[in-house]
Formats: structure tokens, C-alpha cells, sequence
């Protein structure tokens, strides 16, 4: 069994790395290291889809595994940036609240996702358990990200990470079907074509992409 | 009595590679940046050069300026005596466990602080009050290494971690490589390399380390720059023992496991500098209020290392 | 004997001290005989502590109330904490002598002192809560009256009326603890409390309210907000029985209650108990970098230390219920050893600003420096106080932090959740408090001791008496003994955990002496005394290296300070600029800190002011709120004050009814 545990040890490590990613996003505090924090985090996420798909001889999780590398970690990444060239957003990260507390905030949810998930899956194997907790970690720090970022690109990159766990969760448990992935992520690239337009949109009306400016149109204030 | 003569090569040896290890990143360095860079032998050459000029005081200074260089520099010698670099059959291995380790390093950071404010200048206080901040996040963040480690192995004594970590007790853990990454960041720090602090800075704001021992001259500042070395390759010899202690000799093992030891610490202090001279070459300095957020991240590192290895085992 | 004679001998100086009068000599007389007194009451204790392991002799006198006699006894727990205290009594009464005929008004200090000295020693071998709370009362109303020793100043004034309230609330919470360890039957004797079965909500409440009584004159977070303002207040050598002993003897209230009387403490509070400790120590320790003031600083600090022994109690609480009884008495060890030493060091450092106050009349950071030159004693043992204090190797400070993390290291093996997941977080806010301890004193001794004098006042610091440089040189040497030899106190105290943890551990297991090696030789150890004399031996290679390879020619020059050649003491580093980084880091979030530049106008020669504000969020939510509170219901209560005499009677009528009506309601359950 020492390959087993050899390749479950593998299989965390990538995880790890997907989560490392997350909380780095959170450290981040230019537009642009951001979105190659977004990138990396997406190319994690490839490497553990590959990686499972090995382990579980599963190939469809190749399928995966390809998309997030094209899109997430190419595409999307490379989009961004040029939107954020093309309007000249401001490159700084603006946050609501400092680094510090929302990486503290950022542990305590890593910790909260741990004591969720363990008594859950008590007599499942660890792989599962270990996938469950890293995957639910990373959805809720991208959460957090959207919650405590003001710039529309990041809440975007939040959002996208969030996704990010979701496929770590799917990738880890065993007999997700391809449809689902497929039409997850293109219901990402959809999203992602929205949002570009509606930053043009916002962009062209109010000539901001800061949240708490575009808080004063809201329909129901005025 | 063989512990005891093993301790004693490595007591001398840790203080005579030291300037070697320095000298080795400066060079990698200068290669990188497109300049020849001085042979890796130049640090004992400046160090004896330092000890043959007389060594200038402040007038406002008080003994405990002139006795920190040395307190510091036997503080720092002391640690790396202890960590088993090559062998962890060392006669004085139970007399200082992690936490020992980090609090050894602490006096002398107290010491070379204080020593910073005793001539009463301006740069002096600067680099002690910086100096503290890093550390007073960065050496919880190394107990919280330790911690992990402890939880991990069972074991706060750095020869019995490496013999757990050896016997393959430990698999390709995510708490040992949280953990890893903590120990990298405070080591950056500790060592005031870049991001942190630039060692080859002078007369910049950013200074830390350097605006201590600005005062410094002669054998004192040979000895505060001796005992930077030390740290150095204490580090090293911390993280290559712990995180990859293949090579190291146990106990009961003869001339050719020691020697095996030695090339393999050798071995890792090469890659090790090499990896930190690269790293400092295409990484830029940080600001010093993110000294905060690039320490605490190492902080809740260690943390997430410890709160991780209740779902890695069977709990 | 040994303790009965010093114990009345101390009720009659305190008498004879009214009696002193003007004459110095008096004064110095009674500090000498207080000396003897509490060197008296410190062998008795060691005496007691080196013999038997068991419960000591105890007393019965026929005072106190007709029908309630007095209960004293001598056991172990009280034997160490008598130890504790009159170590610092004794070193603070030699201090006395010397210092007392600098005070202002001495006569306001001298017959207070022993009655203070009596209170706190009382507390430690009353045998039954009526003894406890009246000695309990004795040390806070004697420390009150210190508190208000120098009464001129309204700062002081202030301290004692806030110190008389906390001290009033706390009592009040451990006057209700004891009714309900005593029991309906009125058990008021420990011996009978510790048989006495409780109810798990009256032991809930038991736990909660000897946390609040204890732990408001210890310090604890919330309740810590009249310490830095009483401690400072009293001169400095009652400021380090206050801060060095006081608050141990209530963590000895806080221990006798938890782990004797109570007798079983259910692992949550263990926890919150754990938890309480670190923010204490965090706290504290944030507060103490942020003081100008020497004493303020030295009283945060006190907060920060109690912080960490109240980690190590929350921890053997936990364990203990958990069944961990080995840990639980390394954890409690552990404790106990931080309190002595907590009060060496803590008298060490208060005893020094008290020479510092003598010698310079300043206590304000910002007007001292440069301090070591002209007080070479002083300023090496307070070097000594300030390193054990930082927890540095191989001083004493270091030792029981590193049972302390030895013990909590081990915290996670305990099966509850909330356990396994807050043990690493105290783990580190626990080391957090350690490394700002570091800081905080590095900032404090470099202000105060090292660099330039900042005001004509530090620059002529004149020469303190011999007895007040003895005691100090006595205390650091002391700090440096036990942690270089700490084997042969953690025996004594594993000694003194039995009772209470049911196991006598060796703290030194496997490898024997010199080596601290709790549970187990692979699980980590540790030895001062090898450290100790390998450092020695580093330092001598190193002096024989540089001396052989090098030159030892020195000169004497001006600061090199990167060419700027300056004679202005203003340019340095003040005690603001120090703490700003970590200010800048912690309080801005944690205190509001707020800093504003007011820059003079273009062509004004004044100087720009940089004022720092900030906010104390404990003060502000816990007590301001309370403040409120009691101001709304007393603007309520005043209009009773204009009631006829008919609607007076009616309400007493209406108290008697409701009275009779609950007695009633609860004959008929």
C-alpha cells in the first residue's frame, strides 16, 4: 500500500496547494499579481484533476483537468488582464478590510471548515476527508475575497476561486459525471463573458468599478 | 566519548563553513546580476581583515556595546552547535529543543538590539525597533513551527524529529510543507535577507540589521558579522536536517555514515544558498509595514500546519 | 512558631509605625524589623515545603465572630506561596529602608506596610472562608491606603477610588463563591467545603465567580483596567508587592478554589479559562509597549504574566478532567514555577524604578536615558529582571515558559474539539506575548538605561543607598540561579502539585539532574545548566579567538551615526518612535490608535507635534457601559429620595411581603 498512501499524500499536496493559492489571493494586494495568483491557483487545480485522474484511473478527469488549464489558467487570466488594461482600472487592490484580519478571518474558516467536515465524514478514508476539507476551505475563502475586496475584478477572481473549490470537491469524490464539469465550467466562461460586458457597461455610465460607488445607483435608493 | 568529539567538529565546524556559505550567495549573486562577484573565500578575508583594525567606541557607549558583539556571536554559536547538522549523535543535543533553539536566537537579538540603542543615535533605534517588530512576529511564528513539528513527531528534540522523519514515519505531509514554508518565510526574516531586509544596504531607509550595528567597528563588528554567518548556516542546517535529513548520520553510525553526513550537509548548504541566491535575485525589496502581513501569513502558516494535522490523521 | 510570631510581630509594628512620627530612624527601624518578620515567615515556609508532602498542622484560635472560630493551616500550597511572598516582602522591606526616607510623606507609608504584609500572608494560611475573606479584605484595604499614599496628585486619587471599587466587586464575587461552596448547611471551613458534593450550576457559578474575585485582583482581562492605574500609583516598593505578590495571592485564591475546594472543574472552563490567559497576555503585553510611563509599563506587564500563569492553570484544569494527571500537574508545575518567578523578576523591575525614581525623580521614558552609566549596579540587574522577564535562556523566565509550551504542546492530545483546535491558537498568542515581552523590555531598558540622557535630571542621576543596590543585586542574582539550577524547584513543586493533581511527576525524568525532561527524554528536554556553562565556554573561545587572530586596540571617539555629527539627545529614538512599528501593526485595529501631525504654520520656528490618541476598547465597552448602567438606575433611585413617609413604609411593607412570600414558596417545594 506504500504507493497508495504515496499517491493520497500527492493528491493532498496538490489540494494544499490550490488552498496555499487561496489564501494568497488574499495576501495580494496588486490587480495584477492577483490574477497570476488566480492563475497559479488555476494551474494547482489542473495539476489535481491530472493527478486524480491518474490515481483513480478515471480519464474523464483529463477532461477537467483541460479545461481548468485552458481556460482558467490561460484564458480567463489573460482576459482580465487586458480588461484591466483596457479600461485602466486602478491596479491596486482595494480592501475593506485590512490584510491582516482577513487573513485571520481567513484561518478561523479553514479551521471552521476542518471541524464541519471531520465529524461528517468520520469513517470515510482520508483522501475524502482531507479533499472535503481543503475544497470546502477554498470556497469559502474565495467568499471571503468577494466580501472583502472592493474592485469588480477582484470580487470576479473570488467568485472564480470559489468555483475552484467546488471542482476540487468534484475532482476528489469519485464518480462525479463529466456533464456536470462541462457545463460548470462553461457556465464560468459565460459568466466571465457577462461580467466583461457589464464592465464595460459600468464602466461607460459611471466611470468607476468601485463597489461602493456603484452602491449609490442601487434602483431602490433613488 | 565519540558524542562528545563529533560535537566538538561540529561546534567548529558550523563557525568555519559559515563565511563560506555567505560568500557562496554573494557570489551565485553577483553572477546573476551580471557582474564576476568576489571569490566565496572573500568573507574570511574580510572578517580577518576587521580583526587586525582597532575598533572604534562611541563616547556615549557603555559596556554593554562592547560586550554584545560577544554575547551575540556565542549565543548564535551556541544554537548552531546544537542543531545536528551531520550527525545527531552530539553529546550536546538534550540540552536544547526547538523552543530552546529559537529563544537562544532571541538573546542574541536582544543583545545586538540593545546594542543598537546604546550609542544613542538615531539609526541605532531605528534598526532595533524594526528589528523587534520582525521578530516578535516572526518568532511565533516559529514556535508555531515547532508546534506542528511536535504534533507531527511527537517530539520537540530536534535529533529525535530528524529520527522520526528518517524511519519514514512522516509520508509527504501538508502540515510538514505549511510548516516548511513558515520556517522559509521566518527564516528570510530572521536572516534579514530580501524581501525583508537588503544585507548589502547601507545607508538606506529600509535598513534593519545594518542600522544596529551601524556603530560597529573593528573585531565587535568582525564578531556582529561572524555571528550573521552563523545564522545563516544555522538555518540551513535547521531546514535541511528537519525537511530533508537524508544523509545524517544516527547514532552507531561508523566513519563512512559520518562521512556521508558531512558531504551531505555540505551538499544541502550549496543547494540552499544557491536556491536563496536566486530567490533574492528576482524578488524585490517589501515595504516595511508589509513586514506584518508577509510575517503574519508565516503565523497563520504555522497555524494552518498544526489545525492540519487533525484531518491528515485518524483522529 | 516560626510563623505565629512573625505574624503578630507584624500587627504590632504596624502599630508602633503611627507611633514613628518625624524621626527617619523610626521608620527605618520598622522597615528592618518588617525584614526580619518576613525572613521569619520565608523560613517557616521553606521549612514546611522541604518536610512533609501531605497536609501541615493546623491552628484553631477563638477569635473572629462568638460562634466561629478561626481556622489556620500550613499545607503545602500555602507553604510555597508563603515562600513566594516573603521573598519579595523581605527584598521589598530592605528596599524600604533606604527608600523610605525619599518618599514624600512617609508617615502615610511606614504603618500601613506591615498591616499590608500581614493581610497577604494571612490569605495564604486562613483555613476557613471567613479567615480568608477578612485577610483578603485586610490586604486590599492596607494596599488601598498605600494606593493613596501620595493623595496630592489627582491621578492617584482617581487610582484608589477605582481600586477601592474593584476591590469591593471582587470581594463581593468571592463572599458569594464561598456561600456557595459552603453550602445550605453553612460549611465555612475549607475542610468541609472539600467534602461538600456540588450541584452542577452552583458549581458552574462557584467556578465563574472565584474567576471573577480572583481574577479582578490578579488582573485577568476584562478586569484588569484598575491595575495599571492602582500598582503605579503607591510607591515602588509596595508598587512590587502589589504587582509581584498581591496578584499571586490571588492566583492562590483562584488555585485553592479550582483545584482544592472545587475539586472537580469540568474541562470547558479549562478552556476558557486557557483562553482568558492568552488574551491577558496579548493584551497586556500590547498595553505595556504602548506606556511612556516606567511603572504604567511595569504594571501592563504584570497583566501579561498573570496572562501566561492562567494559561498553564486552564491547561491542568483540562487535563485534569480529560485524566491527563501527569500532564495536568506539568501543566500546573509549570504554572507555579512562572508565579515565582513572575515575582522575583516583577519586584526586581519595580525595585529598580524605584531607584530610578530616586535617583532622577523621573519616571516618564521620554525624560531618562543613558541611566546605566551614571547606575552601573542598578542597571545590570535590571538588565538581569529585564532579559528573565523577555523569557530569555538561560535565565529563569525561560524555564517555566518552556514547561509551559511543553505542557500546551501536548494540549491537542486531549479528545474535545474545542481543545484540539484552541490549544494551537493560545499556542500562539502565548508565543506571540512572549516575543512582544521581548520587545516591550528591549524598548524599556535601551530608553531607560542605554543611550544619551534626554533631560538635565537623568544626566545627574545621583547615587542611591547600598541597601536598595543589595536587594536588587540579591533578586537578580536569584533570577539567575533558578534558571540555571531549575531542577530542585520543579521537585519542590511537583511536591506541591500532588494534592491537588492526584501525581507526583518527575519533571526530570530519564536523564536525572541537571535535565528537564517532563513525561519523557524523547519528548524534548531542556538544561539550563548545561547551556549555562557551554555558553560560558563559547564566550571565553570567542574572547581568546578575536583577541588571538586580531588586534586589541580600542579608541574612544565620537558616533560615527552615518556623518551626521550631532550633539542633540532629542535625535534618538524615544520610547514613541520605538513602539510605532508595532503600533502601527497592532493598534490601529486593537486600540484606535490614531496618529496626527500638527505642523506649524509656514514661517513659525515651533516645532511640529506628532500627538498619538488611543482608545482602551475593555474600558470602553466593559466599563463605560457599566458606568452608564449604574448612573441610569441611581437617576432612577434619586426620585425615591422625595417620597412621602406613607409610600416609604409602603415599600417596606411590599419588600417584607414578597420576603415572606419567597420563604414560603420555598417551604412548599
Amino acid at each position: 500500500m506504500v504507493l497508495t498512501q504515496l499517491s493520497y499524500d500527492m493528491a493532498h499536496l496538490i489540494g494544499a496547494g490550490v488552498l496555499m493559492a487561496g489564501f494568497q489571493l488574499l495576501y495580494q494586494r496588486r490587480l495584477f499579481a492577483v490574477l497570476n495568483t488566480f492563475a497559479f491557483q488555476a494551474l494547482a487545480l489542473a495539476a489535481a484533476a491530472a493527478w486524480q485522474a491518474h490515481i483513480q484511473n478515471a480519464p474523464h478527469l483529463y477532461v477537467t483537468a483541460g479545461i481548468a488549464l485552458v481556460f482558467k489558467a490561460m484564458i480567463v487570466p489573460f482576459a482580465l488582464h487586458w480588461l484591466v488594461e483596457r479600461l485602466g482600472i486602478h491596479k491596486t487592490v482595494e480592501t475593506a478590510m485590512s490584510i491582516g484580519w482577513t487573513m485571520i478571518a481567513g484561518v478561523a474558516l479553514v479551521a471552521l471548515s476542518i471541524l464541519l467536515v471531520l465529524p461528517v465524514t468520520a469513517n470515510a478514508a482520508a483522501l475524502t476527508r482531507e479533499s472535503l476539507a481543503m475544497a470546502m476551505s477554498v470556497v469559502l475563502l474565495g467568499l471571503l475575497m468577494m466580501i472583502t475586496r472592493h474592485n469588480a475584478v477582484t470580487q470576479v477572481v473570488g467568485f472564480m476561486a470559489l468555483e475552484n473549490g467546488l471542482i476540487l470537491a468534484a475532482v476528489s469524490a469519485k464518480g462525479m459525471p463529466l456533464v456536470v464539469e462541462i457545463s460548470v465550467a462553461f457556465s464560468v466562461l459565460v459568466a466571465m463573458t457577462l461580467f466583461g460586458i457589464f464592465f464595460f457597461r459600468i464602466r461607460e455610465r459611471f466611470e468607476t468599478l468601485d463597489l461602493n460607488d456603484l452602491e449609490t445607483y442601487r434602483g431602490d435608493r433613488q | 566519548m565519540t558524542p562528545v568529539i563529533w560535537q566538538l567538529v561540529q561546534i567548529f565546524l558550523v563557525v568555519g563553513l559559515a563565511p563560506a556559505v555567505t560568500g557562496w550567495v554573494r557570489l551565485v549573486k553577483s553572477r546573476l546580476q551580471g557582474r564576476i562577484g568576489a571569490s566565496p573565500l572573500q568573507p574570511y578575508r574580510d572578517i580577518y581583515r576587521l580583526l587586525q583594525k582597532e575598533a572604534v567606541v562611541a563616547h556615549s557607549a557603555s559596556w554593554v556595546f562592547r560586550a554584545a558583539p560577544y554575547v551575540t556571536f556565542s549565543a548564535v554559536w551556541l544554537a548552531a552547535a546544537i542543531i545536528p547538522a551531520f550527525t545527531t549523535d552530539l553529546v550536546l543535543v538534550p540540552a536544547a529543543d526547538l523552543i530552546a533553539l529559537v529563544a537562544l536566537l532571541g538573546v542574541a537579538r536582544f543583545w545586538t538590539a540593545l546594542a543598537g540603542m546604546d550609542v544613542g543615535t538615531a539609526f541605532g533605534g531605528i534598526g532595533a525597533s524594526r528589528e523587534m517588530m520582525i521578530a516578535s512576529l516572526a518568532e511565533p511564528a516559529m514556535l508555531m513551527v515547532t508546534f506542528s513539528l511536535s504534533l507531527i513527531t511527537g517530539t520537540t528534540a530536534p535529533a529525535q524529529i530528524i529520527g522520526f522523519v528518517l524511519s519514514g514515519g512522516v509520508g509527504i505531509e501538508v502540515s510538514m510543507g505549511l510548516a516548511l514554508a513558515a520556517l522559509v518565510m521566518v527564516s528570510i526574516a530572521e536572516n534579514g535577507r530580501i524581501p525583508i531586509d537588503n544585507p548589502a544596504t547601507h545607508l538606506e531607509l529600509t535598513m534593519v540589521h545594518e542600522a544596529m550595528v551601524l556603530e560597529y567597528s573593528g573585531r565587535h563588528l568582525a564578531l556582529m558579522e561572524g555571528a550573521g554567518m552563523v545564522r545563516l548556516t544555522l538555518y540551513m542546517a535547521l531546514i535541511g536536517s528537519i525537511f530533508a535529513p537524508w544523509g545524517i548520520a544516527l547514532p552507531g553510525a561508523g566513519a563512512v555514515g559520518l562521512t556521508i553526513g558531512l558531504g551531505a550537509f555540505l551538499a544541502k548548504c550549496f543547494v540552499l544558498a544557491t536556491v536563496l541566491a536566486v530567490f533574492e535575485t528576482v524578488i524585490a525589496k517589501m515595504r516595511v509595514f508589509r513586514y506584518a502581513d508577509f510575517l503574519g501569513g508565516a503565523l497563520l502558516l504555522g497555524l494552518l500546519a498544526t489545525i492540519f494535522i487533525y484531518v491528515s490523521e485518524a483522529v | 512558631m516560626l510563623i505565629a510570631a512573625p505574624m503578630s510581630s507584624l500587627l504590632a509594628l504596624a502599630v508602633l509605625g503611627v507611633l514613628a512620627g518625624g524621626e527617619m530612624w523610626r521608620h527605618r527601624l520598622i522597615y528592618v524589623c518588617c525584614a526580619i518578620a518576613s525572613l521569619a515567615l520565608l523560613v517557616g515556609g521553606a521549612r514546611h515545603l522541604g518536610q512533609s508532602p501531605g497536609t501541615g498542622p493546623a491552628f484553631i484560635l477563638p477569635i473572629g465572630l462568638p460562634w466561629m472560630e478561626a481556622h489556620f493551616r500550613l499545607d503545602n500550597l500555602s507553604a510555597l506561596f508563603m515562600v513566594v511572598v516573603n521573598i519579595a516582602t523581605c527584598a521589598a522591606s530592605v528596599f524600604g529602608i533606604g527608600y523610605c526616607s525619599h518618599l514624600p510623606e512617609p508617615r502615610r507609608v511606614t504603618p500601613f506596610f506591615p498591616l499590608f504584609l500581614f493581610g497577604m500572608n494571612a490569605v495564604l494560611i486562613a483555613d476557613d472562608a471567613f479567615m480568608f475573606l477578612v485577610s483578603w479584605e485586610f490586604m486590599s484595604l492596607s494596599s488601598w491606603l498605600l494606593v493613596l499614599a501620595d493623595h496630592r496628585t489627582a491621578e492617584n486619587r482617581d487610582a484608589a477610588l477605582v481600586y477601592l471599587i474593584m476591590a469591593t466587586f471582587g470581594t463581593f464575587c468571592l463572599l458569594t463563591c464561598f456561600g456557595l461552596l459552603a453550602g445550605p448547611e453553612g460549611a465555612y471551613s475549607f475542610a468541609a467545603m472539600r467534602d461538600a458534593k456540588l450541584e452542577p450550576v452552583a458549581g458552574f457559578l462557584v467556578v465563574a465567580l472565584a474567576l471573577m474575585g480572583a481574577g479582578s485582583k490578579a488582573g485577568l482581562v476584562p478586569l484588569h483596567a484598575w491595575l495599571p492605574l492602582a500598582h503605579p500609583a503607591a510607591p515602588s516598593h509596595v508598587s512590587a508587592l502589589m504587582s509581584g505578590v498581591m496578584t499571586k495571592v490571588a492566583l492562590y485564591g483562584l488555585i485553592r478554589i479550582l483545584f482544592d475546594l472545587h475539586g472537580h472543574v469540568p474541562w470547558g472552563w479549562g478552556a476558557a479559562i486557557m483562553v482568558i490567559g492568552g488574551i491577558t497576555a496579548v493584551l497586556g503585553v500590547l498595553y505595556a509597549i504602548l506606556q511612556d510611563d516606567l511603572k504604567k509599563l511595569l504594571a501592563y506587564s504584570t497583566v501579561e504574566n498573570i496572562g501566561v500563569v492562567v494559561i498553564g492553570l486552564g491547561l491542568a484544569i483540562a487535563f485534569k478532567d480529560g485524566g491527563e494527571k501527569t500532564l495536568a500537574a506539568l501543566a500546573l508545575v509549570a504554572g507555579l514555577y512562572h508565579i515565582v518567578n513572575h515575582s522575583i523578576f516583577k519586584t526586581l523591575l519595580f525595585l529598580s524604578a524605584g531607584a530610578v525614581i530616586t535617583a532622577t525623580g523621573e519616571r516618564d521614558l521620554g525624560r531618562l536615558g543613558g541611566l546605566l552609566k551614571r547606575m552601573p549596579w542598578t542597571g545590570a540587574a535590571t538588565l538581569v529582571g529585564a532579559a528573565a522577564i523577555s523569557a530569555l535562556p538561560p535565565l529563569n523566565g525561560f524555564v517555566s515558559e518552556w514547561l509551559i509550551f511543553q505542557s500546551l504542546f501536548k494540549g491537542p492530545s486531549l479528545p474535545h474539539w474545542a481543545m484540539k483546535f484552541g490549544v494551537p491558537v493560545v499556542g500562539a498568542m502565548l508565543a506571540l506575548a512572549a516575543a512582544l515581552a521581548a520587545t516591550c523590555f528591549v524598548r524599556a531598558y535601551g530608553i531607560a538605561f542605554l543611550g544619551r540622557p534626554r533631560s538635565p535630571e537623568a544626566a545627574q542621576a545621583h547615587a542611591i543607598p547600598g541597601t536598595m543596590r543589595w536587594t536588587m543585586a540579591v533578586l537578580a542574582a536569584l533570577c539567575v540561579v533558578l534558571g540555571a539550577v531549575p531542577v530542585t524547584l520543579t521537585e519542590a513543586l511537583s511536591a506541591v502539585v500532588q494534592p491537588l493533581t492526584g501525581i507526583n511527576i518527575a519533571v526530570s525524568a530519564d536523564l536525572g539532574w541537571p535535565w528537564l525532561s517532563p513525561v519523557s527524554s524523547t519528548r524534548g528536554s531542556y538544561s539550563g545548566t548545561v547551556l549555562v556553562l557551554t555558553g560560558a565556554a563559547l564566550f571565553v573561545i570567542s574572547i581568546v579567538l578575536v583577541h588571538g587572530f586580531g588586534t586589541t586596540r580600542t579608541r574612544r571617539a565620537d558616533a560615527w551615526d552615518c556623518g551626521h555629527r550631532e550633539n542633540i539627545p532629542e535625535t534618538q529614538y524615544t520610547g514613541q518612535s520605538f513602539a510605532q512599528p508595532l503600533r502601527r501593526v497592532f493598534g490601529s485595529s486593537l486600540f484606535g490608535a490614531r496618529e496626527t501631525v500638527d505642523m506649524p504654520e509656514p514661517g513659525d520656528l515651533g516645532p511640529a507635534r506628532l500627538v498619538v490618541r488611543l482608545i482602551d476598547p475593555v474600558w470602553i465597552i466593559f466599563y463605560q457601559s457599566v458606568i452608564r448602567v449604574v448612573g441610569f438606575l441611581a437617576d432612577r433611585v434619586n426620585r425615591m429620595q422625595f417620597l412621602t413617609v406613607r409610600r416609604y413604609l409602603l415599600m417596606m411593607f411590599a419588600t417584607l411581603v414578597f420576603m415572606l412570600l419567597v420563604v414560603a414558596v420555598r417551604q412548599t417545594q
